[in-house]
């Protein structure tokens, strides 16, 4: 490969990561309406498309038309031609909203099966589907790096029995265990205890695959002569393995924290999807996607689908940037087993 | 050999008791149990109640978890209170459906996977190479649970193929399962023939920098024959070398697969039985897993020792 293509590579992937981390963050700015805005004549709308040419022909700024319901039964809608919608740009604290809300709405994306906008859901179900799988990737570091730093330092019948069962779970196929573990716990909880549970879940699930890792790199560094050194020089245990042996396994922490993200959201989405992730209201791009679980959804209205091209663009994105090793992610992947990144 | 095959055996039969005690112990410890989800918040204390005496569910887990064990040894691994079926007869036969699109799967992505992989390692660059690697990162990208959605939504759209289920309430013999199939076979296939193609891909252009090509391209061996017989053989292994953990994650994928097509198979009748506090049937179901699991690595292993013979001594 040569240089250039690398790296035109990783910057895409970095650009569009920043694009889906920017835009969530900037979600209230954004997002025309808030995630529970509903309207009722609007259900299972269509994306409001954006004009900037009239029916006769003339130039305007952009502009939007209203929806018109052309049967309620099978949801159908048209655009009423006759009075355009002008854009209202920057007002009440956000980028472009319609000048006449409650007639016509601007629906980026469309609207979903309780007529909520979907864009909208999107931006902040990417705060959700993001931080969940942030927090539960970083878990799954730091339990990796103990119990991976504990068995490759002291050795013997600890590093023996902390490996066993570390090799145990990573056998299993992973959306099985989490999939168990979810369902062995009450079913019905509110959303921060759904955040807690699948965040810690999620961390225990991931994190046999680094604790491996990190047991291997840390066993090897410590027969390193620097380490002889510290030891002569009195450093006690934590010392050593604090500010000596775990600092030598930053960058392969580093890689398994990037590749975990995307798995987690994923393995979110295949948890809200079958029903055992977030509760409605809660908008994260999984419980988005159980709305479009039902088949005729999808051929009649897949602007529903959009969370799944959402995080289709999250795992290319992270896929781009960590392009170097195939044979490092494909074992990863198949370790932490959630999904095919 | 035959210490080896024993010893694996064993391990074998460990893994499947430990993951279905487990299950059956997880589900045990799970707040509710098949009464109380199945009857409600509604139904009366004293129906519930008896509802429990009548399923066993009254006892201690030790005993009721000793007479499990001394009756799944014997083959018997009880009943399925949700289907009122005994389990040994409502697992196997969605575990079939679940093989049935795992393994077709698997060897729609290697018979992919390995030629692409050795096209595309083999050229440096040109538009097939490039090609080749673009749709790879794209599938790379598309876990099982997004390629299903999206071949759903182009299979309803264009009207070719039946979507959801196994068989049509029409059609009915083969032809029908093998349309039924192809959307789910495609998900799970797809993004796992494009990770062959890409370990494929690397280890070819390894293999062809080896003083061994040089060698064999210098007694003017044709370019043809060096890469389809020697370099492929040798850039084999990488990919023999991880079936042993594609298994795991075609169970893994075929649960979010089984789940957007509706495919009858083990994850969907796991995740019933979950729900359903249904504990013997989950146990069941987490028994054939683990030994789908045992046998898949079991075969993955006899498919490296083939590739290499080196692992054979």
């Amino acid at each position: 490969m040569t240089p250039g293509r690398h790296s035109f590579a990783v910057t895409t992937g970095a650009v569009l990561l920043m694009v889906v981390v920017f835009s969530s963050a900037a979600a209230p700015f954004l997002a025309p309406h808030a995630t529970d805005d509903r309207f009722p004549g609007l259900l299972n709308a269509p994306p409001t498309a954006i004009h900037v040419e009239d029916e006769a022909g003339r130039w305007h700024a952009p502009f939007i038309y209203q929806w018109r319901r052309l049967s309620q039964l099978e949801q159908l809608y048209e655009e009423d031609r006759s009075q355009p919608v002008p854009l209202a740009w920057l007002t009440g604290g956000r980028l472009v909203v319609s000048a006449d809300e409650s007639r016509a709405p601007l629906l980026l994306f469309g609207a979903d099966g309780f007529g909520r906008d979907v864009f909208a859901r999107l931006l902040f179900g990417a705060r959700t589907s993001l931080a969940l799988a942030l927090i539960a990737a970083l878990g799954a570091t730091l339990i990796g790096a103990c119990v991976g730093g504990v068995a490759g330092f002291s050795g013997g019948a600890i590093d023996g029995l902390l490996m066993r069962g570390s090799e145990f779970v990573l056998v299993l196929p992973a959306t099985y265990v989490a999939l168990a573990l979810r369902a062995a716990l009450p079913l019905v909880l509110t959303p921060p205890q759904v955040f807690l549970l699948l965040g810690s879940i999620l961390a225990i699930v991931g994190a046999p695959s680094i604790a491996r890792g990190v047991r291997t790199i840390v066993a090897a560094e410590r027969q390193q002569d620097y380490i002889a050194a510290a030891i002569s020089l009195g450093a006690g245990r934590l010392r050593l393995v604090l500010l000596h042996l775990l600092p030598a396994t930053a960058g392969f922490l580093v890689v398994q924290l990037t590749m975990l993200v995307p798995a987690f959201i994923v393995a979110e989405a295949t948890l809200s999807y079958v029903g055992l992730g977030f509760p409605e209201p809660v908008a994260s791009w999984g419980t988005m996607l159980q709305d479009a679980s039902n088949l005729r959804s999808i051929v009649d209205f897949p602007w529903l689908l959009s969370p799944a091209a959402a995080m289709f663009v999250v795992v290319l994105a992270v896929n781009l940037l960590l392009q170097r090793d195939v044979r490092v992610r494909a074992r990863t992947r198949a370790a932490s087993g959630l999904v095919l990144q | 050999m035959i210490r080896y095959l024993a010893r694996r055996l064993v391990v074998a039969a460990l893994l499947v008791f430990l993951v279905s005690s487990g299950a059956l112990l997880l589900t045990r410890l799970a707040p509710g149990d098949y009464v109380t989800e199945s009857l409600g918040v509604a139904g009366r204390l004293d129906a519930a109640e008896q509802a429990r005496v009548r399923y066993g569910l009254t006892r201690s887990f030790a005993s009721q978890y000793g007479q499990w064990l001394s009756n799944a040894a014997r083959l018997d691994f009880g009943r399925s209170v949700a289907y009122d079926r005994p389990v040994s007869a409502l697992v196997p036969e969605r575990a079939a459906n679940t093989i049935l699109i795992a393994a077709t799967a698997l060897l729609l992505a290697t018979l992919i996977g390995l030629p692409l992989g050795t096209i595309s390692g083999s050229r440096s660059g040109g538009f097939i190479a490039l090609g080749v690697r673009a749709v790879s990162l794209v599938l790379l990208s598309m876990p099982p649970l997004l390629t299903s959605l999206f071949l759903v939504f182009a299979a309803a759209r264009s009207g070719w193929l039946p979507i959801g289920g196994m068989r049509s309430a029409t059609g009915s013999g083969a032809i029908d399962i093998i349309r039924h199939m192809v959307v789910p076979v495609l998900a799970l296939a797809l993004p796992i023939a494009a990770m062959f193609e890409r370990l494929q891909a690397q280890a070819v252009s390894e293999t062809l920098a080896q003083p061994f090509v040089a060698a064999t391209i210098a007694r003017g061996v044709p370019q043809g024959r060096i890469i389809w017989r020697d370099a492929m053989r040798v850039a084999i292994r990488s990919v023999a070398s991880v079936y042993g953990l594609v298994i795991a994650s075609l169970l893994s994928g075929s649960f979010a697969v089984e789940m957007v097509t509706a495919w009858p198979g083990l994850g969907r009748l796991m995740l019933d039985a979950l729900r359903a506090r249904d504990m013997y049937l989950v146990a069941g179901c987490a028994a054939a897993g683990a030994a789908f699991l045992a046998a898949g690595t079991f075969l993955s292993d006899a498919a490296v020792a083939f590739a290499d013979p080196r692992v054979r001594e």
